[in-house]
């Protein structure tokens, strides 16, 4: 039995876990199995049943008033009941730092072998061998997988998913939660609001030091609300307070793997690199024709950022 | 007050990465080694503790001999000793395991981490050993702050922050901005080599195994599109690229 952990938000399944649905389907049809998913928090019984659309038969629903509110211990222990009770071998789901946050405390209690960044379907013809992705996207590992339960954390856009337009079975559940689960008290959550996920984006547009400024923003934003797209920036720009920190993506920030990343005015250096190469499409715009980001880009624009960009809404504007 | 800081040794961001004999092992030959960067951060918001409370700082590495110089490094920053569990970190699972061992023998008030290591970026050894130690695991912590037994935390989570307030003991996740970088000086340096290093065996044993290694596909040329005809990229982005 195949268990996929998923991340809800606004009542539905998150996208890069409907991606983790379809590839642990994957998996259960190459092992001869079923998959089953998890879903834990306030979550509509209809948007759960979209877990058939990628391949999934069940859905067990931990909908404890207890549990609307994200706590890693408390869903991990719910996740780790769940293997236990259904027997589940292998754990799927997509990597976030929640979701590592959970698989991590489930794997002490399962002894499960955990491995992050999977970058395709495993290997089974000898044992069970999968492909991560390590040096933050500079190299692979072929990882032989022991150990009695595994789980795994994959990268966005390691599976395309085919919707089959089945609908799931959503069952509720409702696993017994220990007192010392909620001992940590949770006194304030500043989330920005109606923003696109940067880790979920497929489209990023991002900012560096070339903007010169945080009142220089717009054109960016112009450009990303036009593409749908999350934005995101260098580090400097977050620690000089131009933009909020957890926009920033890099070796010591988030790593995106989005099938567009435009760069506005980003150097282009090799910690920065780390968070974003493994992104299908790269563009780079940046005045110096010298920035080592071109090396890495697969298209690119010298100029200046406030003259490209607005050009840029436009054309996407006119296009819609 | 006991903390435990664990550091991961692992190559600097700008090496140039390559591998030997048939592609299974790591090619260290002009690869840099490192303490891992979020653990510089663990370790340095440890040091500021200690000049706060009087805390002792042990750090602990889950690696092979070749990992010294790195721990030397952190009891020039700060650190009064250390230990080093000898044995290749191959998995999270293992290496928590070592670090639990070790924390239940030396009933340490505070773990502090790094978010993740630089190598696998993985996330979960923290977590891994909060369980097994059975107590609260969180990641990744930008503040942090003791008063008394209890712990003010300020975390990173999707698109902002949350406040926390729990009790010791904990095992933390850190990233920056919870401490500076420390830079070891010269008297720290001098005193490291004479403060306690143990070396112990693992336990257990690995539950991966790597089989070979590889490198991605060369990225081909970047196509340039003259800044006069950026709307152009739209259009490429679209029919060539389709990704939009
Ligand atoms: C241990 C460590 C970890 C790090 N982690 C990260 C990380 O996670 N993420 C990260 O981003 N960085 C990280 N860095 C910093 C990294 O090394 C670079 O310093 C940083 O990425 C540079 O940011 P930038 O490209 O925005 O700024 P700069 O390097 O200053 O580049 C600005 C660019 O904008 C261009 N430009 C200027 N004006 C214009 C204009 N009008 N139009 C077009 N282009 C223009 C310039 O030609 C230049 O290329 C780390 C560094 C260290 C040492
Ligand atoms: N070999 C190791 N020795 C000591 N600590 C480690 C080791 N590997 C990982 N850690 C610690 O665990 C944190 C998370 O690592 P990981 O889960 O591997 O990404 C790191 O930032 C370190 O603080």
């Amino acid at each position: 039995m195949i268990l996929i952990f998923t991340e809800i938000a606004d009542g539905a399944i998150k996208k890069s876990s409907l991606e983790a649905i379809y590839y642990g389907s994957k998996v259960a049809e190459m092992m001869g199995t079923n998959s089953t998913v998890l879903a834990i928090g306030n979550a509509d019984e209809a948007e759960l049943a979209k877990a058939g659309n990628f391949g999934a038969t069940k859905v067990l629903h931990a909908n404890d008033t207890k549990l609307t509110n994200p706590n890693s211990m408390a869903y991990a222990s719910v996740l780790a009941e769940t293997v236990k009770s259904i027997g589940a071998k292998v754990v799927i789901t997509a990597k976030s730092s929640f979701a590592d946050a959970v698989t991590a405390r489930a794997a002490g209690a399962l002894k499960a072998a955990v491995v992050g960044n999977v970058t395709e379907l495993p290997d089974l013809s000898n044992g069970f061998q999968v492909k991560v992705s390590i040096f933050t996207g500079k190299a692979f590992a072929d990882v032989n997988v022991n150990g009695d339960v595994k789980i795994l954390a994959i990268k966005k856009n390691v599976v395309a998913p085919i919707e089959s337009g089945n609908s799931a079975a959503v069952q509720n559940i409702s696993p017994a939660l220990a007192d010392n689960l909620f001992a940590a008290k949770v006194t304030e959550t500043i989330k920005a609001t109606g923003m696109i996920s940067l880790p979920e984006a497929d489209l990023v547009v991002s900012g560096g030091r070339g903007m010169k400024g945080p009142e220089n923003w717009q054109p960016l934003l112009d450009l990303a609300d036009a593409l749908g797209a999350a934005t995101a920036c260098s580090k400097p720009v977050s620690d000089l307070d131009w933009r909020p920190h957890h926009e920033h993506v890099g070796q010591t920030g988030v790593k995106v793997s989005p099938n567009l990343y435009i760069a506005c005015g980003i150097s282009g250096a090799i910690q920065h690199l780390a968070g974003v190469n493994s992104s299908k499409v790269l563009v780079v715009i940046n005045k110096d024709p010298e920035a080592p980001f071109f090396k890495a880009a697969d298209y690119g624009i010298v100029g200046d950022v406030f003259e490209v960009l607005p050009k840029l809404t436009k054309a996407v504007l006119a296009n819609k | 007050m006991k903390i435990l800081v664990c550091i991961s040794s692992v190559p600097d961001t700008t090496s140039k990465i390559s591998f030997t004999d048939g592609d299974t092992k790591l090619n260290k030959a002009g690869v840099t080694y490192i303490i891992g960067p979020y653990d510089d951060y663990a370790l340095a918001r440890a040091v500021e503790l200690k000049e706060q409370t009087g805390a002792i700082i042990t750090v602990l590495n889950v690696g092979g001999a070749d990992a010294e110089p790195q721990i030397r490094k952190a009891l020039a920053i700060g650190a009064d000793d250390a230990i080093r569990v000898d044995v290749e970190p191959t998995d999270s699972y293992f290496v928590a395991e070592q670090i639990a061992a070790v924390a239940k023998e030396g009933n340490y008030d505070l773990i502090l981490m790094g978010r993740e290591t630089s190598d696998y970026n993985s996330g979960v050894v923290h977590g891994i050993v909060g369980e097994m130690l059975g107590i609260p695991s969180f990641s990744p912590v930008m503040q942090l702050d003791l008063n008394g037994n209890e712990v003010n935390m300020t975390r990173e989570i999707e698109g902002g922050k949350e406040k926390l307030i729990a009790s010791l003991p904990l095992v933390l996740g850190c990233q920056e901005p919870i401490a500076e970088w420390k830079i070891p000086n010269m008297r720290g340096i001098m005193t490291a080599r004479t403060k306690p290093l143990k070396v112990i065996p693992a336990a257990g044993s690995a539950l991966t195994t790597t089989e070979k290694y590889s490198l991605p596909a060369p990225k081909g040329a970047c196509k340039m599109i003259p800044a006069e005809e950026a709307e152009k990229l739209i259009e490429l982005l679209k029919t060539e690229a389709k990704v939009l």
